[in-house]
């Protein structure tokens, strides 16, 4: 099928190749007749032949080369996304024969006119990295070039090309730096994350630490009161603000808007950003956007718990404000519920802990056995932490012996057992009743633990003790492995505080354990009696190990501290894979500390300091009206300034003021767009209910839309769009036609569907020129920037018009 | 960062796969699937699993789970919300994303994969652009393009990628121009037994279905927009303005999507809507045991409150349920354990409730505790 003629016959067999390939069975014998198909005209057909090529190129190199020149040729296509789709197919393609061309293609790619090429460009520049290390020097100066593009679409990709060939050099940041924070809201969704990850790290290595001059206050940080430690780092703020680098507020300050960004992963990237890098009275800002990522999916919860529970072990306060959001549902998954846990228990303190444990005490009666267990380590947990109420919480515990269920049981003997080793005086009702449960309890831990309590505080129960080994030692033979253990350690401990009722006791159990299956039971056993009854061996009175037996056997012993086991893994940054999995994975970046000193601040001052550092403000400054504007001209993009979005009349006119002569036309367009915005910008009234347990929809609200107004809005645009001399495109789409249903909008209708750009590619169809187009407008139009309006100060660049 | 995909259904069979780099072998999934056996349900299985030479990195969405391979570092949360992203695009493309659809529509979820990510890097997710590239199925278009051989793949380029506004194409034209707004809030509330509230809080999206013609540039104020403890939004809203004014200014996409999600946390008060009275004990004697719960409206300002639905999780030992309900219908699936109720809407005068006994597994150890139950 693929050898006819028709379109639709090859496209049918291509589809069913594709088919093959997307289930994962071998149709590499097919690639001599698919790959005669690369030149065909259908796009569709071509597609699909793109994606088996870059499947098996590999296999089949030298058929593979047989495509290549058909890849070279659409490269100079004058349809930038044949240029794009050319590219990415020729760079996927691993045959190491190909290299220089595609070196060659990505250096023409890297310096094409159109964004989307020089995306793809970035992409490709790590394919050929991996594809043929050698070519490392090459790719970093294209890569230099891509990283100065100001273009949103592109600095994304840029920097994700930058992490994976060189991310060692930290100097080709530097004059980006700014351009980086600044188009940094901007940027697409994945493009953030890489870029804030970045910034991370070039953050650690160029700033100093900020919270260097409280060192000391570590301690401040564990102070029990949230309010606390607001007073003491308000005051810290004072002292301190002035020394944090203007760069590093100035990231800060630019990734802190995208905490509200609807990707989780952005909103963690921008939480382990400030973690790691912000002043210590700064990084509770970001708790709050981490709560909400609870409601996320499953999966996005996992992720985003796992690294509270590794924050909120060293910063405590941070999250203490939303200790309900960690109680759990009984609809959340078993590794959420552990997860949440072990949150609560990490949160909990003198005040808290009052709420934390009415909590537990209802998840004690769940139906989730691993969680069950975990309630009660964790009541344990809170037990040992906070000194006031373990004697309540042991209490409880101890309640919870008489429960029914076996599990529940043998976790709370386990878990009494540690805490009695933190206090052992007086509680000898709870071991007494501990005892009485060796009968009942079948789990092996739990059985252990009792017959190790025993022996520990034998002197406090010694009548019973001696009878529980009795018990002991004629069941010896059919327990487990641990219990056996157990069992001697016991009957040693009692043979020498009690040796009267015991010792045959003590010589039994050792004699069983000789002959034991195990040979760790048999070596302890050999070992033990050695000490305890050195006589078997020689004869000749104790010798010197069976004098200290008593100090061997019953020293005390230190209580077990349970601690979370997130606390190793401060080491790796938060939210990454390697943190996750508590290993360092493949490729993983270490953290480098702060700096001591900072280095030179003046390596991110860009040569043409005045032009960048103005442009930056320039295009976030331009929002809506210029939106707008931009419509209006063609190609020639004039980038006149405008104040802020909130923007007042006064400022207007001096930025007006300063414009040159040519623009006066703009200005007056300028106007009355604004005035159209400011009085016809239409606001829907939503009535804000709490509580509404249904969906209920709104619609069409709003219909109340004044006619007039938008009529004479529009009329104005109009003649607006005529005078302009060089409007290349008729921009007035008469929206007149469609009054009965006006959407909420400003002067909008008017504008050409077209945007600039557009034109400009339009026109690149035609002459496809390489000419390096730029339009400076291109960046951060619409997410402004966290730069108060103060800074940005009108400028005007009429030089940069094209 | 992504290796390759591989989408697997629920019996285990990987029925689909994706590389971006080099071919990894589909045995890297045996690894995936010694953890799910280990876990009791799907959901228990851990979204990130470490594999000697691979991290598999899964999400379980309409009981498939798309496992992504990846061999480097990477931040787990980027490519689960590329997952999930990938996912929501199958579903916007397919009204619904089923194994079947998915086998049925291999073309076009191969081509979108192949859209979505370059090298492992994401490139185009956003659905509009997306849609210009790939024209989603439909059923007069699949007629039309066996009649004329036309392809589904669209010949021009995507405006919106280069634009200056990536979720928007040019060019949008409607005859009838119109915004929807759907408001939707979920109050989460954990109640215990004498039925006080330990937490609620209020989660709130508001969905959109946009149609206007050209470059609309909508601005939505809220009455109190201090309610709100937390929001997020869809990129097209300026976040400045916001700051400042509280104000939602934005250009929208065209079509349907998600302008923001707010948060009204624990802090304010929430009220509960219904209230539920609940008497409920499993034994093991006899007959078994008893249920008798009772719905009832609680601070509604008026309105009926419609559509609800209880679920119980059952525990393990209870074998069937004999239940009368006097308003609505329930069902117990004897596999999950799960008894659901939907009662519908709440009379006032006549109070939905439903009694019955419920027959245990004998010889099954006794139930502790009542089982939760959720309202919704």
């Amino acid at each position: 099928m693929l050898d006819s003629n028709k379109d639709n016959l090859k496209l049918e067999a291509m589809k069913r190749i594709i088919g093959m390939v997307a289930k994962g069975r071998e149709a590499s014998d097919l690639f001599p007749a698919v790959v005669k198909n690369v030149v065909s005209k259908n796009i569709e057909v071509k597609k699909l032949v793109y994606v088996y090529l870059v499947r098996y190129a590999e296999e089949q190199q030298d058929l593979a080369l047989l495509s290549i020149s058909t890849f070279q040729r659409a490269l100079k296509d004058p349809n930038q996304l044949i240029r794009a789709s050319a590219l990415r197919v020729l760079s996927s393609i691993r045959v190491t024969m190909i290299v220089p061309i595609v070196m060659l293609a990505i250096k023409d790619a890297a310096a094409d006119m159109s964004p989307y090429v020089r995306k793809t460009a970035a992409h490709a520049i790590p394919k050929l990295y991996s594809l043929d290390q050698d070519q490392k020097e090459e790719l970093i100066q294209v890569l230099e070039k891509l990283l100065y593009d100001k273009t949103t679409l592109v600095v994304g990709s840029a920097v994700m090309a930058f992490e994976e060939v060189c991310p060692e050099r930290i100097d080709l940041i530097h004059k980006n730096f700014r351009k980086l924070c600044s188009l940094l809201v901007d940027v697409d969704e994945w493009g953030q994350v890489v870029i804030i990850n970045m910034l991370t790290r070039y953050a650690r290595s160029q700033f100093t630490d900020p919270n260097l001059q409280d060192v000391d206050e570590d301690e401040e940080s564990k102070r029990p009161f949230y309010e606390d430690e607001n007073e003491v780092d308000e005051e810290q703020q004072e002292k301190r603000a002035p020394t944090l680098d203007p760069d590093h507020r100035l990231l800060l300050r630019s990734a802190k808007p995208l905490l509200q960004s609807r990707n989780a992963a952005v909103v963690l990237s921008v939480a382990q950003l400030y973690h790691h890098t912000a002043p210590r009275s700064e990084v509770h800002q970001v708790a709050k956007a981490m709560i909400r990522l609870l409601r996320s999916h499953r999966e996005v919860q996992d992720i985003v718990l796992t690294s509270i529970a590794a924050t909120a072990t060293r910063r405590k306060v941070m999250f203490e404000p939303f200790l309900k959001s960690f109680f759990v549902r009984s609809s959340d998954a078993t590794h959420i519920k552990l997860l949440k846990l072990e949150i609560l228990t990490s949160l909990a303190t003198e005040s808290s802990v009052g709420i934390i444990l009415r909590e537990l005490q209802t998840y004690v009666a769940a139906h989730d056995p691993p969680f069950v267990a975990a309630a009660i380590q964790a009541i344990g947990r809170c037990a040992s932490n906070i000194k006031e109420v373990t004697d309540t919480c042991l209490n409880g515990l101890v309640s919870l012996l008489s429960n029914k269920d076996q599990a529940v049981v043998a976790e709370s003997v386990v878990v009494i057992k540690k805490l009695l080793q933190t206090q052992p005086s007086a509680h000898r009702e709870i071991i007494i009743q501990m005892a009485k449960l060796v009968d009942s309890v079948t789990v092996p831990q739990a059985r252990a633990s009792i017959l190790w309590l025993l022996g520990e505080y034998s002197e406090r129960v010694p009548k019973i003790a001696p009878d529980v080994l009795r018990k002991m030692a004629k069941t010896f033979t059919s327990e487990e492995d641990i219990v056996k253990l157990q069992v001697m350690t016991l009957a040693v401990k009692l043979c020498l505080t009690n040796p009267k009722q015991t010792k045959l006791l003590c010589q039994y159990v050792l004699q069983l354990a000789k002959y034991d299956q195990n040979y760790d039971l048999r070596d302890r056993a050999r070992f033990l009696r050695h000490i305890i009854f050195p006589a078997d061996a020689e004869s000749g009175g104790p010798t010197r190990l069976s004098k200290q037996a008593k100090k061997i056997f019953l020293a005390p012993k230190p209580a077990p501290v349970p601690e979370s086991h997130f606390k190793d893994r401060e080491q790796f940054q938060l939210g990454s894979l390697s943190h996750y999995i508590n290993t360092k994975a493949n490729g993983y970046q270490e953290l480098p500390p702060f700096p001591l000193e900072a280095p030179d601040p003046k390596a991110r001052d860009v040569e043409t300091e005045p032009q960048v550092m103005e442009q930056a403000p320039l295009f976030t400054a331009k929002k809506v009206s210029s939106k707008k504007d931009s419509k209006f001209y063609s190609d020639t993009e004039s980038p006149e300034d405008e104040s802020e979005e909130d923007e007042n009349s006064s400022d207007e006119d001096d930025d007006d003021d300063e414009e040159e002569e040519d623009s006066s036309s703009d200005k007056d367009e300028e106007e009355d767009d604004n005035e159209d915005e400011e009085s016809s910008g239409l606001e829907e009234k939503l009535p804000k209910k709490v509580v509404k347990s249904n969906a209920k929809p709104k619609s069409d609200e709003e219909e109340e839309e004044d006619e007039s107004d938008e009529d004479d809005s529009s009329s104005e645009s109009v003649s607006d769009s005529d005078s302009e001399d060089e409007s290349s495109e008729p921009s007035s789409v008469p929206k007149k036609q469609t009054r009965n249903a006006k959407p909420a909008k400003e002067s909008t209708p008017v504008v050409k569907p077209k945007s600039n750009l557009d034109l400009l590619l339009d026109l690149d169809d035609v002459s496809p020129a390489f000419t390096p187009i730029m339009t400076p407008s291109l960046g951060g139009f619409l997410t402004p920037m966290s730069t108060p309006s103060s800074q940005v100060k009108t400028q005007l660049f009429p030089d940069i018009q094209v | 960062m992504i290796h390759s995909l591989f989408i697997i259904n629920p019996s285990g069979d990987v029925f689909m796969e994706k590389h971006w780099k080099s071919v990894i072998s589909r045995s890297v999934c045996d690894y995936f699937f010694d953890h799910q056996r280990k876990a009791s349900s799907p959901e228990d299985i851990p979204p990130v699993i470490a594999t000697p030479h691979h991290y598999l990195i899964s999400v379980y969405r309409s009981s498939m789970f798309f496992v992504a391979v990846c061999t480097t570092e990477v931040a787990p949360l980027f490519v689960v919300e590329f997952l999930h992203r990938v996912v929501d695009t199958f579903e916007d493309y397919f009204s619904e994303c089923t194994e079947s659809i998915i086998k049925e529509h291999y073309v076009v979820v191969y081509e979108l994969l192949d859209e979505m990510l370059d090298n492992g890097f994401p490139l185009a997710t956003e659905s509009n652009i997306l849609k210009e590239l790939i024209k989603p199925p439909n059923i007069l278009r699949t007629i039309a393009n066996t009649v004329t051989g036309k392809s589904n793949v669209s010949s021009t380029l995507p405006s919106g990628q280069l634009s200056n506004i990536p979720w928007r194409r040019t060019g949008v034209k409607y005859t009838n121009n119109e915004a929807y707004f759907d408001m939707i809030e979920e109050v989460d509330a954990i109640i215990d037994k004498s039925g006080s509230t330990v937490c609620a809080e209020i989660q709130g999206y508001i969905d959109c279905c946009i149609k206007l013609s050209g470059m609309p540039d909508l601005s939505l104020s809220f009455v109190n927009p201090r309610l709100f403890d937390d929001v997020s939004f869809h990129p097209c809203v300026r976040f400045k303005r916001w700051e400042s004014e509280r104000v939602l200014s934005f250009i929208p996409p065209d079509g349907n999507f998600r302008l923001m999600s707010y948060h009204i946390g624990s802090q304010s008060i929430v009220a509960i809507p219904v209230y539920v009275r609940h008497s409920l004990c499993l034994r093991e004697s006899g007959s078994g045991g008893r249920l008798d719960i009772t719905l009832g409206p609680k601070q509604t300002l008026g309105r009926t409150i419609e559509n609800v639905v209880l679920e119980i999780p059952m525990p393990k030992s209870v074998l069937n349920c004999g239940l009368v309900t006097n308003q609505g219908k329930y069902t117990f699936d004897p596999v999950s354990k799960l008894l659901v109720w939907e009662v519908g809407r709440i009379d006032v005068t006549k109070l939905p409730n439903i009694r019955g006994t419920i027959s245990l597994q004998s010889g099954s150890p006794p139930v502790e505790a009542n089982p939760s139950i959720n309202v919704s």
